[in-house]
């Protein structure tokens, strides 16, 4: 159930339905996102994340169902909805014959900024996004990283008080991402309410406030990511790395009655047990016994993933797939 | 009002600079109809000045119909029209831009082969503010048309050939060569339905011919409806495609 609208909430979507032909990409999803918050979509590829994205943005209308963007309905005020938007769409879609100073300004002007302004944001954008030295270089000359950075800057020209980043960093180097991360982050430390898709379950965990898994159309569950952790029913688990490791330990683990199973992991033992201060005991006297000495241990919590796979019932390597990559 | 016209400025300014001297627009927006311009010259010099307002008026259909067949399918197929649509503008303003980009596109290269052809030949303009209002008129109307093609395909190459379509039966059948009056008359509706004869027929009053069709005046009416036709047919694809 969904709350009624409140003042506090930046974006309020209720009962949302989109179909293509026989295809329900959304079937009825709601959920509200609060003023500076980030909210995360996490789903697999074809879950209904973009399709989202599109209706909030004015750019696909929905078969049925109420989306408003600060209280202006995304059907009957699609312009209002418009210029208190920005929107980073999953390819980076700016005007490679463009340089970056152009495509900005360009932005500015389409939002109804006079030129002088537009002039004077673009050129504090390419500052705060590390792009000052390339503000006369084409936009079709950038690097992926670069013109994704650019892309996000482009959406803020306006100043927008809610942002949609759809898939931000998919397609993008380990450095590139982790930079873009960080752009994100300070984006919400401006107050920024930020709706953001994904389907790196580690990014979201990392960014969001919250997050809605969505499947197939339809969300499964809205909560905070430390939440969702806590919902997972995992057996209690704990890493240890013994030295000297030899081979004929491992028969001797079989013995222990307070570890309910163990796996070899690379250099670890993962030990899955019932109570923590009974294994602890059991294991220091046998550790003592086999004069072996322990390294290092540390106890096991659930992950994201694991909430995820647990709430979904999906395999872990779905949300692996880069889009398109299965095609 | 006052914000779409300026939105819609900004639209063709950012085409103009970003796609008006790439090579399929300089090859079928300038080549093919100087091309032609030369072929008939070169065939009968002395009959050449009867063509004149013919050939302009081709150059007009060729270089703003080329115009868009490239700047809105490429702009498509690159996502790039998919973010015009995330701007607080509407797709009557975006596409109005891309027309206006277009039709500028084609006056330029009208007026530079009228230039041309001045200094050629003793051409005289009888009606210069008639001829600048066709030019203008024709060229928006055209280049609606090329909107209309471009919103109805996927790819470059198949906005060409549609345009193509449209563009070579009225080579033949809109007056360019052979008079609208002397074509048969089964033939003559024909020429009626398509936007180039009247374009024609308006040009050459304003070198001093007779219309052979309608008042000039009403000519340019016509073109202008068919320009809101093209205008409100590609508003209403475009929105059902990006939808």
């Amino acid at each position: 159930m969904v709350k009624a609208h409140s003042i506090d909430d930046a974006v309020t979507v209720k009962e949302l339905r989109k179909s293509y032909n026989t295809f329900s990409a959304l079937d009825g999803i709601s959920f509200s996102i609060r003023k500076g918050e980030v909210f995360g979509l996490l789903g697999p590829n074809g879950a209904g994340k973009t399709t989202t994205i599109k209706i909030l943005s004015g750019i696909s209308m929905p078969a049925s169902g109420t989306a408003k963007i600060l209280g202006y309905d995304v059907v009957n005020n699609p312009v209002m909805v418009k210029q208190n938007i920005g929107v980073v769409p999953e390819t980076s879609n700016l005007y490679p014959e463009l340089t970056c100073t152009d495509n900005l300004i360009f932005a500015g002007r389409l939002y109804g900024i006079s030129t002088e302004k537009a002039k004077t944001g673009a050129k504090e954008l390419l500052h705060i996004f590390g792009l000052e030295e390339k503000r006369n270089v084409l936009f079709g000359r950038l690097s992926s990283g670069m013109k994704r950075r650019l892309t996000v800057a482009a959406s803020l020209i306006h100043d927008p008080p809610v942002l949609f980043l759809d898939e931000p960093t998919t397609g993008l180097d380990v450095m590139s991402a982790r930079a873009l991360r960080e752009v994100i982050q300070s984006l919400k430390d401006r107050g920024i309410t930020i709706l953001l898709t994904s389907h790196y379950i580690e990014e979201a965990d990392r960014l969001c406030d919250r997050i809605a898994i969505i499947v197939k159309g339809k969300i499964i569950t809205i909560d905070t990511p430390e939440a969702l952790k806590k919902s997972v029913r995992t057996e209690k688990a704990v890493d240890v790395k013994i030295s000297p490791y030899t081979p004929f330990i491992e028969k001797e683990f079989s013995k222990m009655s307070t570890a309910v199973k163990y796996e070899k992991r690379e250099e670890m033992f993962r030990f899955f047990i019932e109570d923590l201060d009974t294994f602890m005991s059991e294991f220091s006297a046998f550790i003592k016994g086999q004069s072996l000495s322990i390294e290092s241990i540390n106890t096991v919590s659930p992950s994201l993933e694991d909430a995820f796979v647990e709430i979904t019932g999906l395999r872990r390597e779905i949300m692996i797939q880069e889009k398109g990559g299965g095609k | 009002m006052k914000g779409a016209l300026r939105s819609a400025f900004f639209i063709a300014l950012k085409d103009m600079k970003a796609y008006y001297f790439k090579p399929p627009n300089i090859s079928w927006g300038m080549l093919f109809p100087l091309v032609f311009i030369l072929a008939f010259y070169l065939r009968s010099p002395i009959d050449f000045a009867h063509l004149i307002p013919g050939l302009l008026s081709l150059s007009l259909l060729f270089s703003t119909t080329s115009m868009e067949a490239i700047v809105i399918t490429f702009e498509r197929m690159t996502g790039a029209l998919e973010r015009l649509m995330l701007y607080p503008v509407s797709v009557t303003t975006i596409l109005l831009g891309k027309i206006s980009g277009g039709a500028c596109f084609g006056i330029t290269v009208t007026v530079v082969f009228l230039l041309c052809l001045i200094i050629m030949f003793p051409l005289h303009l009888k009606n210069p503010l008639l001829f600048l209002a066709s030019v203008v008129i024709s060229s928006f109307t055209f280049s609606t048309l090329g909107a209309f093609v471009s919103v109805s395909v996927k790819q470059v190459f198949e906005a060409q050939t549609l345009a193509n379509l449209f563009r070579f039966p009225m080579i033949f059948l809109s007056g360019v060569f052979i008079p609208v009056n002397s074509l048969p008359s089964i033939i003559k509706p024909i020429a009626y339905i398509m936007p180039l004869t009247y374009s024609i027929d308006s040009i050459k009053v304003s070198f001093g011919y007779e219309p052979q069709i309608m008042h000039p005046l009403l000519s340019l009416l016509v073109l202008t409806v068919f320009a809101f036709i093209f205008l409100e047919l590609s508003v209403k694809i475009l929105k059902s495609r990006m939808s």
